[in-house]
């Protein structure tokens, strides 16, 4: 008996990216193969865009104020499914035996988290399609076909602080809990950010205010990429700060975490 | 012989509860280590401890040289997840590429299916499967890497004979092929079918940390149980391992002590005692629980331990 410490066997390597793309394989067969849950999160925002935009024809037949709706509801659309499917995952998967296992394996946070990060992407996009249908057939919303794809690239940008919050929340509280914050989460972001009302009709303490909730930030960097113009510093800034913050929690909560507690 | 991981005076607290006190113990290449001890003892926190799932309130766990907590010491390593752990939607072809695609060495899945026996139910979703089943992939799951240390969490539990035989086969299978294997049960069968080393583990303590054989000797012994004045000689009779003395009054003011007597071989032991003429009634035999086995292995001079009823 010896106290020397074995070195780990270094013939052939395990490719992180392979890794990573099993498992955002596994994460979406686990989801597809059980459509009804993502079904929320597809018709609510086309819902609100039905229902709220398309009868106020104030609105509808206005070529920018439309535009603008159905950017600010896109955005509602995958930050709901970010929050929700993410949050709502991970705190429900910690509660299994499963995630638990898959730590026991020889596969670093950062590939774990970015694997479901992209897998809640996809499925958030989904999401987005009927709200773009909608838009398009119903309201005189309007994009070039180049802004239309900048704009993509940039909600898929500044949806990672949300996919990133959402994974935040599913590892620092239970199910039931991670619920109840997505849902008043969601909702002053979606009010605050100015995806439900315009904020050029905000009072101006709310305009202050609103400018560092990520969903403005969001909603103002894809309207500015769908309409080519430049963005403001503040939008930059702000997007940038929350993704950092929120990366950073995540990551220290993924350590500190050891599936459900129970006292 | 090499040390592939060692734990170096580790507490683990849950709150006001302690899961392990205080446990020291190296795990050896080459060795079937079996960790006995009945259910929330310890055995599960230790693993979780080695797969670095959890951290030691105090003390320090090491796997392979470094911090279990850290993907790159898990490389060797193989686990079992509980059975009611794979997730349902999933194939089962689809769960084992899964797990083997962390490592660099993996088990081809259809001779990984072949020698656990679930070859036919490779197209099938876990959450159509049975109890036994599961466990046996999930077993099958620890091996998928061809990892140099293995643990292995009451890998029966819920298994018919044939199947326990089998993985039983299966795992001494790996064993000879060079990898260390750590085994728990709260079942003594199954720890005598795998362990060359058995550690007994109770209330977060190791009482036992030896040879099966040498566990094994203490573990099958028997409780004498009765009263007598003369309890002191008594105790000190040969083939007496543990006694426990409980004063109690006697009829007449006399003194007369109700006796617990940790014996190897009771018939033996009976004959010792009716030989020696000393006085005694209500004799009673029984055979001794593992708890009461393994307390008998803690101490090291028999016939020393004293207990008055408060």
């Amino acid at each position: 008996m010896t106290t020397v410490a074995s070195e780990p066997r270094t013939t052939g390597r395990v490719s992180m990216l392979h890794l990573y793309g099993m498992h955002v394989r596994a994460l979406l067969l686990e989801t597809l193969r059980v459509p009804i849950a993502i079904i929320g999160s597809m018709v609510f925002p086309a819902m609100s865009l039905l229902f709220f935009v398309v009868p106020n024809r104030a609105v509808a037949d206005d070529p920018e104020l439309a535009t603008q709706a159905v950017i600010s509801l896109s955005v509602f659309a995958v930050m709901v499914s970010a929050l929700f499917n993410l949050g709502l995952t991970i705190a429900e998967n910690r509660e299994k035996p499963w995630d638990p296992y898959l730590r026991s394996l020889p596969l670093p946070p950062a590939v774990r988290i970015s694997a479901q990060l992209t897998a809640t992407s996809a499925l958030s996009f989904a999401s987005m399609i009927p709200v773009l249908l909608v838009g398009a057939l119903a309201t005189a919303a309007t994009a070039s076909m180049s802004g239309l794809l900048l704009g993509l690239v940039v909600l898929a940008v500044t949806s990672i602080p949300f996919l990133l919050l959402g994974a935040a929340i599913g590892y620092a509280f239970p199910s039931k809990a991670a619920i109840a914050v997505i849902q008043v989460g969601m909702f002053g972001f979606a009010f605050a950010g100015g995806l439900f009302f315009p904020p050029q009709f905000f009072p101006d303490w709310l305009e202050a205010l609103s400018r560092a909730i990520p969903a403005r930030h969001a909603r103002e960097l894809v309207i500015s990429a769908v309409d080519g113009t430049a963005p403001d510093l503040w939008m930059l800034a702000g997007a940038l700060a929350w993704t950092l913050a929120a990366a950073a929690l995540v990551l220290w909560l993924y350590r500190r975490d050891e599936g459900r507690r129970y006292r | 012989m090499t040390t592939l991981a060692r734990l170096d005076s580790v507490t683990r607290r849950f709150g006001s509860t302690t899961a392990l006190d205080a446990v020291s113990l190296e795990i050896r290449s080459g060795e079937i280590l079996g960790l006995l001890g009945p259910n929330g003892a310890g055995k599960s926190t230790m693993l979780t401890l080695l797969q670095g799932r959890r951290r030691p309130t105090s003390g320090t766990v090491e796997l392979f040289g470094g911090d279990p907590s850290l993907a790159r010491f898990r490389s060797e390593l193989g686990s079992t997840p509980q059975e009611t752990a794979l997730p349902d939607t999933l194939r089962v072809s689809e769960v084992i590429d899964l797990v083997a695609a962390h490592f660099p060495d993996r088990v081809p899945t259809a001779q990984l299916a072949e020698e656990f026996g679930f070859a036919d139910l490779l197209r099938r979703q876990c959450g159509a499967l049975s109890g036994g089943q599961k466990r046996r992939i999930a077993v099958a799951l620890a091996f998928a890497g061809r990892p140099r240390l293995v643990l292995l969490d009451e890998p029966t539990t819920g298994l018919d004979v044939d199947a326990r035989h089998g993985l039983w086969a299966a795992i001494r299978r790996h064993r000879a092929d060079g990898a260390t294997v750590v085994v728990t049960s709260h079942y003594l069968e199954e720890i005598e079918a795998l362990a060359e080393r058995v550690v007994v583990i109770d209330r977060g303590r190791v009482l036992a940390d030896d040879t099966l054989d040498a566990v094994r000797a203490r573990v099958e012994s028997s409780i004498v149980s009765l009263r007598s004045p003369s309890a002191e000689r008594i105790a000190e009779l040969a083939g007496v391992v543990r006694a426990e003395r409980l004063e109690e009054g006697g009829p007449e003011g006399g003194r007369v002590d109700r006796l617990d007597l940790t014996v190897g071989d009771s018939d033996e032991f009976v004959r010792t005692l009716v030989g020696s003429g000393l006085p005694f009634e209500r004799l009673a035999v029984r055979g001794a629980s593992l708890e009461e086995a393994f307390l008998a292995l803690t101490l090291s001079d028999p016939a020393t331990s004293e207990r008055t009823p408060a």
